[in-house]
């Protein structure tokens, strides 16, 4: 694609709005973003785009802005992907930071107190309805494997308290040492 | 140097949180709340509430959180980069080996191996959040008497609406923010 203003300007304005106007994370702007750049600016391949999904679910981080970065990228290049990801961080940090100034002010008052309080609990139940959806996932695979991963990372991390990145590094590593001698012996254990 | 320290933790943060969204969390709470001390458990709490209601990645909502009370809007900035600079790096050396090979088989081993990890990290993170919910900042005990039964009741009927009904999360969020800011007021008021 050209690299000229109107075309960056168009980039940064695409992914400002869509991360400006989207709750609730990597899932929900990914259908959000194909429906922007493959169906009405016809910047990309639908193919391509679940390249893409599939590449930023893949990589550490928000998922957001993983995709904004290849999409940059695949689009204009370094300075593609700068400005994706400006317009992508740019509408979180700024709510962010006003909403920190009103909360350092008005925390302490009675009635934001207890609103905090309630959606506190309304979180908690959030929190266990995404762990009941991906825990039931994994239990449904019935892979002996999975399931000990994580009945025994949570024992060692909530019971143990051993550090969360050992715990990450060591289950990535078994993953691959794992996966790699499947594929020799033909086995499917994850 | 507290800039470089924001730039440090929200780095670790950026590097390690596979599965998106909500994987982050147990992982900001292990740096802010658990080794640094930035916040404490009902302020990281606050901040998860903060983030599910506005838009944008939970990560960068509270890299943005974390380095404002900390630090001001440099502090902001410092822990923003410091979370998106893995993503950078490494999504983009994906994308080239994705070109190359297609077929990761190690990659996707790693990731099938994550995705347990990150439901059992994520089910503590709630465990400690639903502790301080209901039994406040005292923590667990066997006495029921201590429980918030307003608190349970809330958690209670907001897991049933998203499990059986499919409720949006923010709305299930806000709906338990404005009933319990009810109950507050309709406490104080002088009924007779």
């Amino acid at each position: 694609m050209e690299k000229n203003l109107k075309n960056y300007f168009r980039l940064f304005k695409s992914t400002f709005f869509l991360s400006a106007f989207t709750f609730g994370g990597g899932y929900v702007i990914i259908p959000l973003m194909k429906k922007k750049f493959v169906d009405e600016l016809e910047w990309l391949e639908e193919e391509e785009m679940l390249n893409i999904v599939a590449m930023a679910q893949s990589s550490p981080g928000a998922v957001a802005v993983n995709a904004a970065i290849l999409v940059g990228w695949r689009l204009m290049g370094l300075s593609g992907a700068s400005v994706a990801i400006a317009g992508t961080v740019l509408p979180p940090l700024v709510t962010l930071s006003v909403i920190s100034l009103f909360y350092a002010v008005f925390r302490h008052n009675a009635a934001v107190s207890a609103i905090f309080k309630g959606m506190t609990a309304g979180i908690c139940a959030v929190i266990f309805d995404v762990v009941i959806s991906m825990g039931g996932k994994i239990l449904k695979t019935k892979k002996p494997l999975p399931i000990l991963i994580m009945a025994g990372a949570f024992v060692v991390y909530y019971v143990l308290r051993v550090n969360v990145i050992h715990i990450i590094l060591f289950c990535g590593a078994l993953g691959a040492l794992v996966s790699l001698r499947d594929k020799k012996t033909g086995k499917e254990r994850i | 140097m507290i800039y470089l320290q924001l730039f440090l933790s929200f780095f670790q943060i950026g590097l390690f949180s596979f599965g998106g969204g909500m994987a982050a969390m147990p992982l900001i709470q292990n740096q802010v709340v658990d080794i640094r001390g930035w916040l404490t458990l009902a302020e990281f709490t606050d901040l998860i509430a903060i983030s599910e209601i506005t838009p944008g990645p939970i990560a960068i909502n509270s890299a943005t959180f974390v380095g404002t009370q900390i630090a001001g809007l440099p502090g902001a900035l410092a822990s923003t980069f410091g979370y998106i600079l893995p993503s950078c790096v490494i999504v983009s050396s994906l994308a080239w080996l994705y070109g190359k090979y297609r077929e990761l088989t190690a990659l996707k081993g790693v990731l099938a191996c994550l995705r347990p990890t990150a439901v059992a990290l994520i089910f503590s993170a709630g465990l400690s959040v639903l502790v301080l919910s209901l039994w406040g900042t005292g923590g667990f005990t066997w006495d029921a008497a201590s429980i918030d039964f307003l608190a349970a009741a809330l958690f209670a009927a907001g897991l049933f609406l998203l499990r059986k009904f499919k409720m949006n999360p923010v709305l299930v969020i806000l709906v338990c923010g404005v009933i319990s800011g009810i109950c507050q007021w309709a406490a104080k008021v002088d009924w007779l």
